[in-house]
């Protein structure tokens, strides 16, 4: 799927889903026996084969498991764990758990937003780096705690982003 | 299931094993104070997401404080509902909740009928000390109703009644924490999502977040207009209604002080709704019996069940859900759309006024009414045949805001000739009223004979999903009969499947049909008073002496002077309409 930057004007856009990327959604319902139950599996699931969950997937899953798309979009938002925008080749979350939040989560984010020039939430333009918050990983004694992809990392010092970063260059 | 005992505010109370504190205190005579929590007693539904903790009771050897609405009763318990404790916390909750609400309530839509207001005034709430950041969020507006979540207080009424009440999915609480709302799908506007308008989600919100447009200053500027000839049609819920704003009792009919009213408000001409719903079912009945007659004649392209197309939010949800279903719909237009078309052309050229001078006017206990009349299709170059329609509760606000004396204004009758209607006219406004109104016309045709009851009360009642057949002379006629999206969307699988065995079916998108509409007094989910409402629609037909549409010599006069033949050329052009495949693909909008 190729990937749409919005306009900021009110335009609408639709990407128009193949229909192999169709069928592969109605398989993943299925698997799920299409309960509205399953809901959060199947997303899971989605987000897993795709990277993210546009307003088109939503809308073939909604249809599938037979509830209204608001619902849908309802639990892909809750979810921090969802995106409807495709994350980076490694996303990175950082932790605001009441943890790593004392022991200066803001600060370290600050430092990654100012790096790569984004906002929470959003892509850097090259595709490589996505930053999002999240609620505790579990590793409070670590804090203050950053995900990169599946690697934690633990007690950052706002000055030690730049070398995590370039890690990956 | 055992019965089981505890105490309540020193009280021993014995309730049915599984009741929750809520219902246990209210079976003991005592009422605990609720927010979120909403019971719709017949349809067995109850909104509970205990999200608001206004409810909170003290149970003994529990820490902390119990939300009464989702904690279940158990053996033993000892409960005090208004301790000090238990009164300053819901104080402290209130307080919370109002610091992220406007204190707007001098120009809120909803002063007065709000329930969070009432709650403060109840409470003695006399300063909120928590001064936090407030959400704040874009308003929208959509043809009939206003979003201002900013009041809202994630109740999620509104959600219960759009998804599982009317099935319709327009809206969801999305996002999450501080930052959640109810909205539609991506939160585009309403306009763009599948809402029909009915407006069911207003008339449960407890605050002002979601209410309707109101037209009523729009419709002041007309009246003092010296250029315009303005004219009103009331529908006939509103007669039924409309008392209950002045506080009269739930079933009082006040149908002569309302025609007073409107034409104390200064309308020129007051007419009654009911003479186009007659109109309705010459046109409607007509089509149905056309349609049976080619089925019996063994016509494979005739479309049967045929299906009612008076109410609004029902014609909105068929396009939007049942695009491949557009033909089976009767086409004939709405009683209010009945109206306009005929008051802008055969009763224009009557009074000699242009059309662009003439200006209609609804009254309807409807909210999708407002969308109805702005649509193109009810437009002659621009001027639509419907200018304004105002719902019941608007029109209380308006009688008020011009210091009418309600109560003690004499009783006036409707002018002729829009004004003049049968029993079968005025019970639209019930569910089961369109069909049997229909039946007591296609039996009379189609059978040559007189009948000899008009009430057909088999097809009568309140439950969701009603069925029966009427004896045509010999020819069994299936009648299905829905109210609530919900249930239609039952019948409508049943017709798409084609294993539907009813010749004709009757839709109305509110629970209780017209009466329990969007645009109501607000009768917050008790059946007693759409009770009362129907019984005050069915004792105005019984008072009739016409009972039957097609007797109406108004009626058949307007076809004789100026329609022609039933069905017949001119009725189509300006009495049937065509429907619109509606179904929405989301779109992303940035």
């Amino acid at each position: 799927m190729t990937v749409i930057t919005l306009p900021e004007d009110k335009i609408e856009v639709r990407i128009k889903l193949s229909e192999d990327k169709i069928e592969k959604i109605n398989e993943i319902c299925d698997s799920f026996d299409n309960d509205p139950g399953e809901l959060i599996n199947v997303l899971h699931e989605t987000q897993m084969t795709y990277g993210y969950l546009p307003a088109e997937v939503q809308e073939v899953i909604a249809h599938k498991l037979n509830i209204s798309v608001a619902q849908v979009y309802g639990v892909v938002t809750f979810y921090s764990f969802f995106t409807m925008v495709p994350k980076g080749e490694h996303p990175i979350s950082i932790c605001m758990g009441t943890a790593c939040y004392v022991r200066g989560a803001e600060k370290i984010l600050e430092e990654f937003k100012n790096e790569l020039n984004i906002k929470v939430g959003e892509t850097t333009a090259d595709g490589k780096f996505s930053l999002n918050c999240l609620r505790c990983v579990g590793a409070c004694g670590l804090a203050p705690v950053a995900m990169i992809g599946d690697k934690v990392y633990g007690r950052i010092a706002p000055d030690g982003v730049k070398a995590i970063l370039s890690e990956f260059e | 299931m055992g019965k089981i005992q505890l105490t309540i505010d020193n009280k021993i109370v014995e309730v049915e094993q599984g009741t929750t504190i809520l219902k246990a205190a209210r079976q003991a005579g005592i009422e605990i104070p609720t927010l979120c929590h909403m019971e719709l007693h017949n349809m067995n539904i109850e909104n509970k997401p205990g999200g608001c903790r206004i409810c909170v009771v003290e149970v003994e050897g529990r820490r902390n404080l119990a939300p009464s609405c989702i904690t279940e009763a158990s053996p033993g318990m000892v409960i005090k509902t208004r301790n000090i404790r238990v009164l300053n916390a819901r104080k402290t909750v209130l307080k919370l909740i109002a610091s992220d609400h406007p204190f707007d309530c001098l120009v809120c839509a909803k002063s007065g009928d709000c329930e969070l207001q009432s709650l403060a005034i109840q409470f003695g709430i006399r300063d909120i000390p928590y001064q936090g950041e407030k959400s704040t969020y874009r308003k929208d507006l959509s043809p009939s109703i206003i979003r201002d979540v900013d009041k809202c207080v994630m109740c999620r009424r509104c959600e219960m009644m759009c998804n599982e009440v009317q099935t319709v999915g327009a809206l969801s609480a999305v996002n999450r924490g501080f930052m959640s709302v109810v909205a539609p799908a991506f939160e585009m506007d309403l306009e763009k999502s599948p809402c029909t308008y009915c407006g069911q989600c207003v008339s449960v919100c407890p605050t002002g977040a979601l209410t309707e447009v109101d037209n009523t200053s729009q419709v002041l500027r007309t009246l003092s207009d010296p250029t315009k000839t303005v004219i009103v049609q009331t529908a006939p819920s509103v007669r039924a209604a409309l008392g209950e704003e002045f506080g009269l009792e739930p079933g009082t009919l006040v149908t002569g002080k309302m025609v007073a009213a409107l034409k104390e408000l200064g309308f020129k001409y007051v007419f009654d709704t009911d003479f186009a719903a007659d109109l309705t079912i010459i046109e409607e009945g007509t089509e149905l019996l056309s349609r049976l007659k080619g089925h019996l004649n063994g016509d494979k392209n005739v479309k049967l069940p045929i299906l009612t197309s008076c109410c609004p939010g029902w014609v909105n949800f068929f396009e939007h859900n049942f695009p491949d279903l557009l033909d089976v719909p009767s086409t004939a237009k709405s009683p209010q759309q009945m109206f306009g078309a005929i008051a802008k052309t055969y009763f224009a050229d009557k009074i000699g006024v242009n059309r662009k001078d003439l200006v209609v006017v609804s009254i309807m206990p409807c909210l999708a009414k407002k969308y109805e009349c702005q649509r193109d299709e009810f437009k002659v170059d621009g001027n639509p045949d419907v200018d304004f329609s105002i719902s019941t509760r608007e029109l209380a606000h308006f009688i008020k805001q011009a210091n009418i004396d309600f109560l003690n204004l004499p009783d006036e009758e409707f002018d002729a000739p829009l004004g003049e209607s049968t029993g079968a006219g005025v019970i639209f406004g019930n569910t089961g009223g369109v069909i049997e109104a229909a039946c007591r016309t296609a039996y009379e045709l189609f059978t040559g004979k007189s009948l000899e009851k008009v009430e057909f009360h088999q097809l009568r009642g309140i439950d969701g999903i009603r069925s029966a057949t009427i004896d045509f002379d010999g020819l069994p006629v299936n009648i299905g009969i829905a109210h609530g999206l919900g249930n239609a969307r039952k019948l409508l699988n049943e017709v798409r499947a084609g294993r539907s065995k009813y010749h004709a079916i009757e839709i109305m998108a509110c629970p209780g049909g017209c009466i329990g509409g969007g645009g109501q007094p607000f009768h917050h989910g008790h059946s007693e008073i759409l009770k009362a409402r129907a019984g005050a629609i069915y004792s105005e037909d019984e008072r009739k002496t016409l009972r039957k549409s097609h007797e109406n010599p108004y009626i058949i006069k307007l076809y004789k002077d100026f329609l022609g033949e039933p069905g017949g050329h001119k009725a189509h052009s300006l009495l049937h309409t065509h429907y619109y495949d509606k179904s929405v693909e989301v779109t992303i909008e940035h």
